[in-house]
């Protein structure tokens, strides 16, 4: 079912929670809305799960106009953060749940819904817990549970609110290749919340990029990553170096007074100048994590750190040692500033 | 041996806060209650039999027992709705409410048991409304009623009150999104999980109208038979000097309270044991 979101506004008080929010959700997509904290994104989720009510906008589901219905008509799972599952029913009780409280003509028969759990227990691979009481369970397969309970009632929209915030990185890592893998299964339109970009680059077909009850960029994950439309998407979704045009970068100098943003990756260092535009500077640090080498570098009249990351195999091939001077020239970056508008320059 | 009880903690003292634990326990409660036994034997069984089945104690256990079980019922359910808003909303001067709810507590009994003999005596200003209908409260056991329940209400908000805090606000929300309608997400979800504490509270103030005295002799008219409540029955006897008497009737009312509060811990025993944890 896909969701339209238009003009969403929403107050706390004098706090702008959602700022003129505008959003379609295809059919069958999963979608992340990825932001730091108090970005706005768990209001705009819990508007459209109908435990929130927006001030002004409108929300359709399919076409419909849903801003009426409460959260129990909209037919809509949602997974909590915390899990908020029912202490004092066992696992089985909890995911049979939705199933138990509809309306006595809807409901199915106590075989049937017995099926059903058990078929929603396999899904999320947890059929063996079915008499346990959510105390006993850890936190990742709590919120598989919580999941099972929320598809129980077969919604249209699958709704996640950090499901993985409080969880360890192992378990967050494993379980959200198992999101992804239950939503190409089920192809509910899901919309799941998160800080963590990783997760969101990996888990979405689109990633939302909100802030300040903004939004900032709607697009694939790798449109997000390697075109962020804004400064603020730009630090946001990997790491990235500033260079401002007075001081030290000469190859931004057509833009006027301006910022160059510049990925790790993106930059080359030579011990002889690449051309005269290249960057003097000295190694500070020189760290190897993993298949990555991390150098940071501080030009030559300043104490601000330029992030770079190289392969292992081009780190072997020329390697470096606090102290070095060498020289660094992007390979490309984009430029924001007054006046500019953002475009991606290959230098 | 001695290691059967023990087990490892990083806080030391066990042996010394276990053995000071059943000494202070034995000097408050348990030496006072031996001496309550040993004076009733000194009546003998038939002694004891006679006073266990006089029919005026009998009635006054009956007053005492189901005007408590009354006010505990009365509190348990607005006590509930009490903790209930004070948990739930916010509005103003709700720290006043939620210190007045403590009051019942502080003021001496009898000031309460004057103040409400007054309010609801016929010509008082609450009593005239009832009078008017026909209902008498004060002096009658209608009236011991509503002094137990001014006298338990703060056992069962208190007791309620953080575990209704606790229940999180994502569990009704889990529950709304699955399609339960109101009552079904206080029966099914917010009920069970502070029905514990409602137990525990209402067994207090149970157990506390049972004992209660001060207030309770000033509304009640202390009509033997009617409105006459065991623990004056006691005093009675103390004032005629028949300690051995009084003893008795304490006795048996020692036993029923411990027999119901039993009761009532067992049942809680038993629905935690289907539930949670």
């Amino acid at each position: 079912m896909s969701i339209t979101i238009e003009n969403i506004n929403k107050h706390f008080g004098t706090y702008k929670a959602l700022d003129n929010i505008n959003l379609e959700v295809n059919s069958g997509e999963l979608i992340a809305l990825l932001g730091p904290s108090g970005c706005g994104k768990t209001s705009l989720l819990r508007i459209i799960g109908g435990l929130e009510l927006a001030d002004s906008g409108k929300l359709l589901f399919h076409g419909e106009d849903v801003e009426a219905r409460d959260a129990r008509e909209r037919n809509v799972g949602f997974v909590f953060q915390h899990y908020a599952l029912f202490r004092h029913m066992t696992v089985f009780e909890n995911v049979a749940f939705g199933l138990r409280v509809k309306p006595k003509k809807e409901r199915h028969p106590d075989a049937e819904i017995k099926r059903r759990v058990h078929e929603l227990l396999n899904l999320v691979q947890l059929d063996w817990l079915a008499n346990r009481y959510p105390s006993q369970l850890s936190g990742g397969q709590r919120q598989r549970i919580a999941l099972a309970r929320a598809l129980a009632v077969e919604p249209k929209i699958l709704l996640l609110d950090e499901p993985f915030g409080a969880l360890d990185a192992q378990v967050r890592k494993e379980l959200r290749r198992w999101l992804r893998r239950l939503h190409d299964e089920l192809h509910i339109t899901s919309i799941f919340v998160t800080h963590d970009q990783e997760e969101a680059l990996e888990v979405a077909d689109r990633v939302v990029v909100m802030n300040r009850g903004k939004i900032e960029q709607i697009g694939t994950p790798d449109e997000v990553y390697a075109a962020p439309a804004t400064p603020f998407v730009y630090q946001f979704i990997g790491n990235v170096n500033l260079f401002h045009s007075r001081d030290h970068a000469p190859w931004t100098q057509q833009h006027g007074d301006a910022v160059a943003y510049v990925r790790p990756h993106d930059i080359d260092i030579s011990r002889t100048p690449q051309d005269d535009t290249a960057l003097p500077v000295e190694v500070k640090l020189v760290r190897a994590i993993g298949s990555i080498v991390r150098v940071e570098v501080a030009a030559d009249n300043s104490c601000e750190l330029i992030e770079i990351e190289l392969s292992r195999e081009r780190f072997d091939v020329a390697p470096l040692v606090n102290g070095d001077h060498v020289f660094i020239r992007p390979r490309q970056f984009r430029v924001f500033g007054e006046g500019v508008k953002s475009e991606l320059s290959a230098a | 041996m001695s290691h059967a009880f023990r087990s490892h903690s990083v806080l030391p003292g066990f042996n010394l806060a276990l053995g000071f634990t059943l000494l202070y326990l034995s000097l408050i409660v348990l030496v006072p209650l031996s001496a309550l036994f040993f004076k009733t034997a000194t009546l003998g069984w038939s002694g004891f039999f006679d006073v266990a089945t006089n029919d005026r104690v009998l009635a006054s256990l009956r007053v005492t027992f189901l005007t408590s079980l009354a006010a505990a019922v009365i509190n348990a359910f607005f006590g509930l709705i009490v903790a209930w808003v004070l948990v739930r909303y916010s509005f103003p001067g709700k720290r006043i409410l939620d210190a007045l709810v403590d009051l019942p507590f502080a003021l001496p009994t009898a000031v309460a048991g004057i103040t409400l003999a007054t309010l609801y005596a016929p010509h008082g200003w609450i009593g005239q409304y009832f009078a008017e209908q026909g209902i008498k409260v004060a002096y009658t056991p209608l009236g011991i009623i509503v002094a137990l329940t001014f006298i338990g209400l703060p056992f069962v908000v208190r007791t309620v009150q953080p575990v209704l805090e606790d229940v999180e606000a994502g569990v009704e929300e889990a529950a709304a999104s699955l399609g339960a309608g109101r009552w079904d997400v206080f029966r099914r979800v917010i009920f069970p999980a502070i029905y514990p504490a409602l137990l525990t509270g209402f067994s207090l103030a149970f157990a506390r109208a049972i004992g209660e005295y001060g207030s309770v002799i000033f509304i009640a008219g202390n009509m033997p038979y009617i409105s006459e409540i065991a623990p004056l029955l006691i005093v009675a006897k103390l004032e005629q000097y028949d300690y051995a008497g009084a003893t008795a009737i304490a006795v048996i009312m020692l036993l029923i309270s411990f027999a119901l509060l039993l009761g009532i811990n067992a049942l809680q025993w038993w629905t935690s044991r289907r539930g949670v944890r």
